[in-house]
């Protein structure tokens, strides 16, 4: 019991907060960018555009079904090779939104497809070009069903972030490996501290999913 | 008939492009002309590594006899107002960041060996360093030719994974990220001994209560500061400020700070 | 890059197989506590739910990563010694049981309460409702999805680096950082990970299309 309230001390408990922010400033950036991207792709890949759509599509194939630590290490070792230099935090970032955006797209074009064809025939036959039919009639709905397969893929997103430690991103992880490196007499009271941390920032984002479906619902 | 074929050749077309991407390789630059053009150095450390890079939890910044030293090569060989960056590296990660230009030298606990003269020059040795085994108090092992058939921990990359095979080839080997894994590992007997260089097991036994330094040096091999390969200025002009730094007095003054009073550790014998 | 095949040709098929193996017996026993905890959570039993709401939260929100470590470092101290293998296997397998739980739920709460009513009263127990009626029709509505999460289990699986598990991954890390060819490595791994996914995932997209039908 003792070694646990050494270990909280506030230097230890600072320094992990440190982590945790990286962790949720790598997250948020990660999840905005890779949420664009896979909107984007899923649109290319469900409009079916001659040989563009089946490229992406390919490309999204290929990336859906690779580790994730296997595309941080491409972005962290590989893309210097081609001239570009990354650093640990843009490595990850970059490969979080290449890997989260595929994951996305494929959300994405699934929600897009599970709505009835008829609507946009429908709103095509009222005047609307394919944007706007696309804009008013066919994405709101479509994004209201996917809203939980999206959510438990920006909860996993937070989750994956633990990965970069791997490439010394200083992350929560790695910041508590750090302190039970130095007195390994901490190495419990630290993964129990990261393990509520993680679980309050994946959970606080599910019980928000929640609460937006439940207003998506009244609306 | 005809979709089979499409797919086909979008396979193919896709493994193409992965293919020409990897043939790529990065440009020969003068990494000396441009550390000097841009007056900032940057260098791979360590930072789990006590007495040679480690973070201090208190500030969140790097401390240790490779890190002090890395800053006074900076001002030495470009002046009292260049600027050392650091990025920190682990023992499988900083030949490739070195090749891709991430960082321009490496300064990270790392042993001149034939096999990585093939891939980086080293500078002359900075640091005296051997591997060596650590062990629990109550532990029967006293040398590493009692290794054989029993689980060794060790970090990947390192040259303790190949001197361990030398004198007990029967020796079963787990390597690891870093070395708080690796001695976590030990503590949770996943392994009999922790191997790696003396310096290094000396910072973590400082830290540990309960775990000592047995059978001595069993393989000598020092460290060296490295450059990528081909970069022979860069690599002249270090040799040149390491020498500087050694005679005026500086060289001596971090080993003192870091190393004087570290148990089984003998300061004398490296000063210059 | 072929080279790099040749030279580390049996490292390579080592990281393969116990890529698939850890994949498999995960698989298997994320299945079994899955199912478990899907039914639970539907069972009428408060008590019941309530474990299986607080387990199935547990494991969502915790990286795998962490439980993994959790294993390899923590449990080793109080309970049995476990290797790399065995703790990264045991992590995956918990981390994805959550997963498949909530898949399987999905899937019966999708077959109705018709059916349980009208099993009843043809004077079945619940026990043997669940079993013959509503758990055959759920698993076979839940194939695409839990197909995804194997998927997704086998692409986890490279967490066993973390621990030299010596999966593929582990494997990959040695040769590249060995030979220094390191974005030749990771080519090669890569395609030995989309022979195991590819394949997989075009097939439970084909289903997918064959079930909406």
């Amino acid at each position: 019991m003792e070694t646990f309230i050494h270990a909280y001390s506030w230097i230890d408990v600072r320094f992990l907060l440190q982590g945790l922010w990286v962790t949720i400033y790598v997250s948020l950036i990660s999840i905005i960018l890779s949420f664009v991207l896979g909107l984007i792709f899923g649109l290319i890949r469900y409009m079916k555009i001659k040989y563009v759509s089946a490229i992406v599509g390919f490309i999204i194939d290929i990336i859906r079904n690779l580790p994730l630590l296997l595309i941080i290490f491409f972005t962290y070792f590989g893309l210097p090779q081609l001239g570009i230099i990354t650093n640990p935090t843009t490595a990850s970032i970059i490969a979080l939104v290449i890997f989260e955006g595929a994951m996305l797209a494929e959300i994405v074009r699934s929600g897009i497809s599970s709505i009835d064809p008829g609507q946009m025939e429908g709103a095509r036959s009222n005047g609307m070009t394919f944007g706007q039919a696309m804009y008013h009639v066919v994405m709101p709905q479509a994004l209201h069903n996917m809203i939980p397969a999206l959510l438990s893929q920006f909860v996993s997103l937070v989750k994956d972030t633990s990965l970069a430690t791997i490439i010394v991103l200083p992350e929560l992880l790695y910041h508590a490996q750090i302190i039970y490196s130095q007195n390994t007499t901490y190495l419990i009271p630290m993964y129990v501290i990261i393990a509520i941390m993680y679980f309050i920032v994946c959970f606080c984002l599910s019980m928000f999913a929640s609460h937006l479906q439940r207003r998506f619902d009244t609306d | 008939m005809m979709k089979k074929i499409k797919q086909i050749f979008l396979l193919a077309l896709g493994i193409g492009l992965i293919f020409t991407l990897t043939g790529c390789s990065s440009a020969n630059d003068n990494t000396y002309k441009e550390v000097k053009q841009s007056k900032s150095i940057t260098w791979g450390i360590r930072a789990d590594t006590r007495l040679f890079g480690l973070t201090n939890i208190r500030t969140g910044k790097i401390e240790g006899f490779e890190v002090d030293l890395a800053q006074a090569l900076t001002k030495q060989m470009l002046g009292k107002n260049a600027h050392a960056d650091f990025l920190t590296t682990t023992a499988n990660t900083r030949i490739p960041l070195l090749k891709n230009h991430n960082i321009d030298v490496v300064l990270a606990t790392m042993t001149i060996t034939k096999e990585r003269e093939k891939q980086v020059d080293f500078t002359k040795p900075y640091f005296p360093a051997g591997s060596s085994l650590l062990v629990p108090d109550d532990s029967k092992i006293k040398d590493v030719r009692q290794l054989n058939d029993k689980t060794v921990l060790a970090v990947k990359g390192t040259t303790a994974v190949d001197d361990v095979h030398k004198f007990a080839p029967k020796a079963r080997i787990l390597q690891f990220d870093d070395y708080g894994q690796a001695m976590s590992a030990l503590k949770a007997k996943q392994g009999v001994a922790l191997t790696t260089d003396n310096g290094l097991l000396a910072g973590i036994a400082q830290e540990n209560p309960g775990y000592k330094l047995v059978g001595g040096v069993y393989a000598y091999a020092p460290y060296g500061i490295a450059v990528d390969k081909g970069q022979t200025q860069m690599v002249d002009h270090l040799n040149k400020a390491l020498k500087e730094l050694e005679e005026n007095g500086t060289y001596n003054r971090l080993i003192n700070k870091w190393f004087k009073g570290i148990p089984g550790f003998n300061v004398k014998e490296m000063l210059k | 890059m072929w080279q790099i095949l040749t030279n580390n040709w049996s490292s390579f098929l080592t990281g393969f197989w116990n890529t698939i193996l850890c994949s498999v017996i995960a698989l298997i026993f994320s299945l079994i506590l899955g199912v478990i905890f899907a039914l639970l959570e539907v069972a009428p039993p408060k008590i019941g739910r309530i474990i299986a709401h607080i387990y199935i939260e547990i494991f969502r929100n915790i990286p795998l990563l962490v439980i993994v470590m959790i294993f390899y470092l923590i449990v080793p101290r109080f309970l049995v010694r476990l290797s790399g293998f065995q703790a990264g296997t045991i992590g995956l397998t918990l981390y994805t049981s959550a997963f498949i739980a909530e898949t399987v739920r999905s899937g019966i709460n999708s077959i109705g309460d018709g059916q349980m009513e009208g099993a009843r009263s043809n004077g079945m127990t619940y026990i043997q409702a669940m079993r013959y009626v509503i758990l055959p029709q759920a698993l076979k509505i839940v194939i695409p999805p839990l197909g995804n999460q194997f998927v997704n289990l086998i692409k986890n699986s490279s967490v066993l680096a973390f621990v030299a598990g010596f999966d593929l991954m582990y494997q990959a890390q040695l040769i590249a950082f060995a030979s220094f060819q390191t974005i030749d490595t990771y080519v090669v791994v890569g395609l030995f990970y989309l022979v195991l996914t590819l394949p997989l995932s075009y097939y439970m997209r084909h289903l997918e299309k064959k079930l909406s039908n």
